[in-house]
């Protein structure tokens, strides 16, 4: 009988450490998402726990990534749009150089900060798969979405209603 | 419960066979005369005995070789699917793997992902499979070892002569001296390092009891490994990641939970050559370049406090190395290997600023790829704006772009203001293209040089189940030869009247027990036993062979 429980409750473990570990794979939804401090090209820094009380739509982007290209200016809009809202867009770069990033941002007109992940870590403890990658983070920190589409501005639209505090 | 009371009065539990007591068979067993099983020594099983409650049926479930062999059979099956696809960890893949597998391999690649082969090892039913083979194991054990302990523990020397009669080896003979005969099969089997115990002119020799526990020891090793292999699923007991770093570059060594940061200082190839000895003058010539040596020459550092990705700790340096293969660099438990490389990414390049007329430069510049600047002045009013670059150039509709962030084929828009031409000229750059999107230029960026780096490929990894592994192992062989080398003999005598009984039992290699017995008694009264198991094999075969006439 002990015996019995005992077995039980290795195999629970085992069970449960294995789900663990594949949540951390794919940014664990309904976990904490994890913290990181990244600067801007101006040296500004930014703390994604410092945003606790506002949703945060991150997105990972690169100048090279032909679906970034076309969500940026809808991000753009409805940056301007949820800001007051309590939503913010924090736009991680996967590490480009501030050249290119600069090109980049003045051509879109960007208004929202573009932090650069130059050594990758935060694209590691977010794990992500090739680019576009947005986590939707609500007021409390947690990640809410994943999502690795290109999105429309519809899509974008929803996605900031759904972390708005 | 109800118990079995034996002839001799012994009370046994239900579900034994042969009394614990005398030895008597009670139960079914006792109507015929046919030799006793004597497996688990005729114990009661758990398994045999209980099936009342939810626990009773999920341990007899359990208990059950056979289910134990299905479990078995279906997770090798479930193995053996699990190779037809490559599993995601080893595939490389570029796309997530729901689409990868469908996309690849179609409605077969869809089912293949979606009942978790791509992962197989972390599928929630493989582990439970695996699981149960363990939970098997151990049931199987308990439910045959404890009461088959028990018995060989409690055993009684005195045996009924039915018994005796029902054992394979048996004999009996009317002899003069009994008890004398008696002393001297004591005397005889001691010698043979048999352990003998009389009890009231009966007479147990036994050997190599041990031997009974080799599957349950193999057992046990099979569940410490089993455990070693599940381990591996707690966080903390293994890595298994990968390292780019770019020669100059520091990183922080993944899997160290941001503990531990490594510098890449050069990587570098090494070949044979003729110089190193005279021999490989054939081979080289057969062969072109061989390898001799990859190797990474490293700092390794530790991060002075927690930091979040993305923020740069103060270093503490720990130690130079170099890593080379099967060299690998150590820090707590954890190994560096030299796994991968990439030569020759294009670091920066150099351009000069030149008249195209006269070809005369008015100096150059060099481009750091990794941090190019929008501005660089050559003095003298000559200045060269970078208005663009695009790293991996390519045109797409109709428009300078870049494939990736990586330099391979790096292209540049500059802007050259000189005195001559304050407004400035444009001119696009790639490697053998210079284009002139603004009409005829005077001036040109004519190509230098340029700066190569490489990369090395590190795996690093961290394995704490390996030692459990190992002893799991080990105590499996262990198992093996106990159950394989060894064998568990008994030999009963008794008196009775002037008649001496002798019967014999071992759990395997009758033919050497007999052997044995053969040369202890040689030259005695003792009797030699017959081998009735063999009798009784040759009146099936005769009886067989009449049927078939028949």
């Amino acid at each position: 009988m002990i015996i019995l429980v005992l077995l039980a409750t290795a195999i629970s473990y085992t069970l449960y450490a294995n789900f663990l570990q594949k949540n951390e794979r794919v940014g664990a939804v309904g976990e904490l998402a994890p913290d990181f401090v990244l600067k801007d090209l101006n040296g500004n820094e930014y703390q994604l726990s410092d945003y606790r009380g506002k949703g945060v739509f991150l997105n990972f982007w690169g100048t090279y990534c032909e679906p970034c290209k076309d969500e940026m200016p809808y991000m753009n809009k409805l940056y301007a749009e949820y800001k007051d809202q309590g939503v913010e867009i924090l736009a991680i770069n996967v590490g480009e150089t501030d050249l290119a990033i600069n090109t980049f941002a003045s051509k879109y007109g960007i208004e929202f900060p573009i932090v650069v992940d130059v050594n990758g870590e935060v694209q590691h403890a977010y794990n992500i798969y090739p680019l576009p990658a947005t986590f939707l983070v609500d007021s409390e920190g947690k990640i809410v979405k994943y999502y690795d589409k290109p999105m429309t501005e519809e899509m974008i639209r929803e996605f900031m209603e759904q972390i708005k505090p | 419960m109800k118990n079995v009371k034996c002839e001799c009065g012994h009370v046994n539990p239900l579900g034994t066979v042969i009394c614990e007591s005398c030895g008597r068979a009670v139960g079914e067993n006792s109507k015929t005369n046919d030799l006793l099983d004597m497996r688990y020594e005729g114990t009661a099983r758990r398994s045999q005995v209980r099936n009342q409650t939810i626990i009773d049926k999920i341990w007899n479930f359990f208990s059950s070789v056979k289910v134990g062999v299905v479990l078995i059979v279906l997770a090798l099956i479930a193995s053996a699917i699990g190779t037809i696809f490559p599993q995601e960890m080893n595939a490389n893949l570029d796309k997530p793997a729901n689409i990868y597998y469908e996309e690849k391999y179609g409605w077969f690649g869809k089912i293949y992902y979606l009942l978790g082969f791509h992962d197989l090892y972390s599928s929630w039913w493989y582990i439970l499979l695996v699981a149960s083979i363990g939970v098997s194991l151990v049931i199987c054990s308990l439910d045959r070892a404890v009461p088959l302990y028990k018995a060989l523990k409690k055993q009684r020397v005195p045996k009924h002569i039915s018994f005796m009669k029902r054992q394979r080896f048996f004999n009996q003979k009317t002899v003069g001296n009994t008890e004398k005969l008696v002393v001297l099969a004591e005397e005889l089997l001691k010698k043979s390092r048999y352990k003998v115990i009389l009890d009231h002119g009966s007479l147990l020799a036994e050997k190599g009891r041990f031997s009974r526990w080799g599957p349950y020891v193999n057992h046990i090793g099979l569940i410490i490994f089993l455990i070693g292999v599940m381990l591996r699923f707690v966080p903390g007991f293994y890595v298994n990641e990968q390292l780019w770093v770019k020669e100059g570059e520091t990183k922080v060594i993944p899997g160290t939970d941001m503990q531990y940061y490594l510098t890449n200082h050069k990587f570098l190839v090494e070949y044979y050559s003729e110089e190193d000895n005279e021999a490989y003058k054939n081979a080289l010539e057969q062969k072109g370049a061989i390898v001799k040596n990859f190797q990474s020459n490293v700092t390794l550092y530790k991060a002075s406090e927690k930091t979040l990705p993305g923020k740069n700790p103060e270093l503490i340096k720990i130690k130079d190395d170099e890593i080379r293969v099967n060299k690998p660099l150590t820090v707590d438990s954890f190994s560096l290997f030299q796994a991968s490389y990439k030569l020759n990414e294009i670091s920066s390049m150099t351009l000069a600023l030149t008249k195209k007329e006269t070809g005369e430069e008015f100096g150059e510049i060099t481009i750091d790829l990794t941090n190019p600047k929008d501005v660089y002045d050559l003095g003298n009013g000559y200045l060269v704006y970078l208005m663009s670059y695009f790293p991996d150039f390519v045109i797409k509709n109709g428009e300078p772009a870049t494939n990736s962030p990586f330099p391979n084929n790096p292209a540049f828009a500059f802007k050259m203001v000189t005195p001559d031409k304050p407004e400035g000229e444009i001119s696009f750059v790639a490697i053998q293209q210079n284009l002139e999107p603004m009409g005829e230029n005077q001036y040109k960026m004519a190509f230098k040089n340029a700066d190569f780096v490489n990369y090395t490929g590190l795996i690093v990894r961290k394995d704490l189940t390996l030692p459990i592994i190992a002893i799991g192992g080990a105590i499996f062989l262990i198992g093996v030869a106990q159950g394989s080398f060894w064998q568990h003999r008994r030999i009963w005598i008794k008196e009775d009247n002037g008649d001496l009984f002798i019967a014999g039992h071992t759990n395997k290699n009758w033919y050497g027990f007999m052997r044995e017995i053969e040369k202890i008694f040689a030259g005695t009264e003792i009797p030699i036993p017959k081998d009735q198991g063999l009798e009784k094999e040759k009146k099936d075969t005769t009886n067989q062979g009449v049927d078939s006439v028949g």
